[in-house]
C-alpha cells in the first residue's frame, strides 16, 4: 500500500484498503477559520443541538485568518461567532484575532504549532488543507457540512484515492523553488490531472527541499484537483516537529509494497523558472517567454508564498535594489512577520531590505490572495496586472473581474518587481 | 428521485468557486434566512460576461434586483467547481433555484459539498455544453436528460455509491438512516 492507503486503512480499523473504496475513517484533527467556521458551527448546532458538545475539544483548531484587517461588519460579526463558540465549548486551540494569540494563515500556523503530525488524519474547511501532506499525514479540505459532521462524531466517509508519484531525480538548480516545481507539474497534467487522487512527491530534488518548500509543493496539489499531497517523512520532518511539539506520532513510510496509478519522472536540472498565466494554474510558460508582460503590482504572501523561505528568497533579489512597481509583502503569520526583523541577508534584516527597496509590508493574514473585502491590503480593485506567489489566478481571484494574476515563485516575483515586467530570476541570481 | 424540470444555463470548463460566488460575498450568515438569500443574488456573479450563458454569453444568471434565477439546471464542461472548499458555492446555486448541475467532471470538494449538504445534484455526462443552449427547456428523469427544445435525449452517468446520500438528502440524514447518529 502507499503511505496514504496505509494511513487511511489504519484510521478505518482495517488491515487493507483499495483505491476507489468508500470507507469511514476516524479523524485526528479538524481545522476551521473565520470564513467557513460560522457556517460549520451553524450546521453543527442544527443537527446535534444548541447545547451539544463537540466530539473532542483538543482535536478542533480555530484559526481566523481570512478577513481580519477589514472594516467589513459582516466579517467582524463572523469573528464574534467563532469567539462565542470557542468560549461555549472551551476550545483550547483558538488563535483569536486582535489578541496576542493571533497568528494568521491557518496552514502555516498548523505547522508552526506542531499540529501536522505524520501518520495522522486532518481535515480542514479550506481547500489548501492539503499543505500538511508535506509532513507525511493525510490532510484535505472539506465543506461546512462535512466539518460539522466531524465536529459531532469525529468521523467522515471518504473514497480512497489512487496515488500518482512524481519523482525528481538529482539536485535542483539554485534558481528553482518549490513553486516552479508544482507549477510545472500542474502545467503538465492539467488543473484536473489529479482529480480524486493523491500526489506523492519523491526523489533527491524533493527530499533536499526544506520543510516550508515541501509545504509550498503540497499546498498546490488541489490546483491539479488532487485530494491530498504526500511527502514521505524524514529526519527534517521529525526535527521540525520535535522543536514545536511534545505530541507523539508514528512515521508511515514506503516499504516497496505500494502500487501507483502512475509514476512521472523529472530531471531536476532541466527545470526552469515558470509562470502560470491567467486564468488557470495550468496555463504555464517559462518566465523568460513572458518578458513583454507589463505589471502593475507584485505580491508576495499567502499560505503557499508568504513563509520565511519565500521572503528570504525575495530579499536575496531585492537587497540594495529599488522596485519599479507597487510591491506588496504579506507575511503568512505573526511569527513570519517577527522573523522579518530577526532574519537577515548579508547583514541587513529582511524588513529593512524590503523597506529600502520601496515595498509595502502588510499585516499577516490571507490578505489579497482571494481578493476579500474591498479594503483588503493589496486587493486588485481595477484592471491591474499582478504577478503573485499565491496559488490561484482564476478570473477575479484577487479582486476585480477585470484584473489579471500571474503565478510565480518568490524569486520570479521579486525579479519582476525590479523591472516592472515578468522577469526570469536567473538575470539576478549570479 | 423526483424529476427536475426547467431552463438550462450553459457554462464552459473549469468553472471555479470564485466565479460561482466571489470571495467578498462569503461574509453573509448562512443561518439567517434573509442574509442567506444574498448567496442566491450573487450566484455566478464572478463569471466573465462573455462566458455567462453560452453559446452567446452576456446573459446574466440573476436579473438585476432579484435573488433567484430563471434557470434550474446548469450545464458545465470539465472540472466544474474547482478551487476553494467554500460550501457557499453549492449553497449559492441552490439559493438561486438551481436543482442540478450536469457536467463532464467535477472538482472533488464541490462534488462532496453538493451531495453531503443536499444542496444540488451533481450529474455527470458526456460534454453537453455544445449540445444545449442557455434557455433550452430541459428535464432530468430516470437517469436521462431530455432537451425539450431540441427533442434530443442524453444518458447521464449512474450516481454510483453516493446515490444513497443524495436520496437521503445529505450526510446527516444518511447517517441517521444508518443509525450512525441519533
Amino acid at each position: 500500500m502507499t503511505i496514504t492507503e496505509k494511513i487511511l486503512a489504519g484510521h478505518a480499523g482495517r488491515k487493507n484498503v483499495i483505491p476507489g473504496e468508500n470507507i469511514w475513517i476516524d479523524v485526528d484533527l479538524l481545522m476551521t477559520h473565520d470564513v467557513c467556521g460560522p457556517g460549520t458551527i451553524g450546521i453543527f448546532k442544527k443537527h446535534f443541538g444548541e447545547k451539544a458538545g463537540v466530539w473532542d475539544s483538543e482535536k478542533i483548531v480555530l484559526i481566523p485568518d481570512h478577513y481580519i484587517f477589514t472594516e467589513d461588519q459582516h466579517a467582524k460579526r463572523n469573528l464574534d461567532i467563532l469567539r462565542r463558540f470557542a468560549a461555549e465549548q472551551e476550545l483550547p486551540h483558538f488563535y483569536d484575532a486582535g489578541t496576542d494569540r493571533y497568528r494568521g494563515v491557518c496552514h502555516v500556523t498548523l505547522a508552526e504549532e506542531g499540529f501536522t503530525l505524520p501518520g495522522t488524519v486532518m481535515f480542514g474547511t479550506d481547500s489548501h488543507t492539503c499543505t500538511a501532506g508535506a509532513f507525511g499525514l493525510f490532510s484535505t479540505g472539506i465543506g461546512n457540512t462535512d466539518a460539522a459532521f466531524i465536529m459531532g462524531t469525529g468521523k467522515l466517509w471518504i473514497k480512497v484515492p489512487e496515488t500518482m508519484r512524481f519523482l525528481f531525480e538529482d539536485t535542483l538548480p539554485d534558481y528553482i523553488m518549490a513553486k516552479d516545481i508544482i507549477l510545472q507539474v500542474i502545467g503538465d497534467i492539467g488543473v484536473d490531472g489529479a482529480t480524486y487522487r493523491t500526489m506523492e512527491f519523491s526523489g533527491e530534488g524533493i527530499m533536499n527541499l526544506n520543510v516550508e518548500e515541501r509545504m509550498t509543493l503540497c499546498n498546490m496539489v488541489i490546483e491539479a484537483g488532487a485530494k491530498n499531497g504526500m511527502i514521505e517523512p524524514d529526519q527534517l520532518t521529525i526535527d521540525f516537529l520535535k522543536e514545536r511539539t511534545d505530541a507523539k506520532f508514528e512515521i508511515v513510510q514506503n516499504d516497496g509494497s505500494e502500487k501507483y496509478h502512475s509514476v512521472k519522472t523529472y530531471q531536476s536540472k532541466n527545470l526552469v523558472p515558470v509562470v502560470a498565466k491567467p486564468y488557470l494554474p495550468d496555463n504555464v510558460a517559462p518566465a523568460r517567454d513572458l518578458k513583454d508582460i507589463q505589471l502593475d503590482q507584485c505580491y508576495i504572501g499567502s499560505c503557499t508564498g508568504g513563509k520565511l523561505t519565500d521572503f528570504k528568497a525575495a530579499a536575496r533579489i531585492l537587497k540594495g535594489e529599488t522596485v519599479k512597481v507597487k510591491t506588496m509583502i504579506v507575511p503568512a503569520t505573526t511569527l513570519v512577520d517577527k522573523a522579518l526583523d530577526t532574519e537577515s541577508y548579508e547583514g541587513k534584516s529582511l524588513r529593512l531590505i524590503f523597506e529600502e527597496a520601496g515595498a509595502h509590508i502588510g499585516p499577516p493574514s490571507c490578505g489579497a490572495c482571494l481578493g476579500g473585502p474591498c479594503d483588503t491590503f493589496g486587493r486588485l480593485n481595477n484592471d491591474e496586472v499582478c504577478i503573485s506567489t499565491t496559488n490561484r489566478n482564476f478570473p477575479g481571484r484577487m479582486g476585480s473581474k477585470d484584473s489579471q494574476t500571474y503565478l510565480a515563485s518568490p524569486y520570479t516575483v521579486a525579479a519582476s518587481a525590479l523591472t516592472g515586467r515578468i522577469t526570469d530570476p536567473r538575470n539576478y541570481l549570479a | 428521485m423526483k424529476a427536475i424540470k426547467g431552463k438550462a444555463y450553459v457554462l464552459g470548463n473549469d468553472i471555479d468557486t470564485d466565479q460561482i460566488i466571489p470571495a467578498n460575498h462569503l461574509v453573509y450568515d448562512l443561518d439567517d434566512p434573509n442574509e442567506r438569500k444574498l448567496y442566491g443574488k450573487f450566484a455566478l456573479s464572478g463569471v466573465p460576461e462573455a462566458a455567462a450563458g453560452l453559446p452567446d454569453g452576456y446573459l446574466p444568471f440573476i436579473k438585476e434586483g432579484e435573488n433567484t434565477s430563471e434557470y434550474t439546471v446548469i450545464i458545465g464542461g470539465n472540472n466544474f467547481g474547482c478551487g476553494s472548499s467554500r460550501e457557499h458555492a453549492p449553497v449559492a446555486l441552490s439559493m438561486a433555484g438551481v436543482q442540478a448541475v450536469v457536467a463532464v467532471s467535477y472538482a472533488r470538494i464541490f462534488y462532496r459539498n453538493s451531495i453531503d449538504g443536499g444542496f444540488i445534484i451533481p450529474f455527470e455526462s458526456e460534454n453537453l455544453t455544445d449540445q444545449i443552449q442557455t434557455g433550452n427547456e430541459v428535464e432530468i428523469k430516470n437517469g436521462e436528460l431530455i432537451n425539450h427544445t431540441s427533442g434530443k435525449v442524453y444518458r447521464l452517468k449512474d450516481l454510483g455509491e453516493v446515490a444513497g446520500i443524495i436520496s437521503a438528502g445529505g450526510i446527516f440524514q444518511y447517517a441517521r438512516e444508518k443509525g450512525m447518529i441519533s
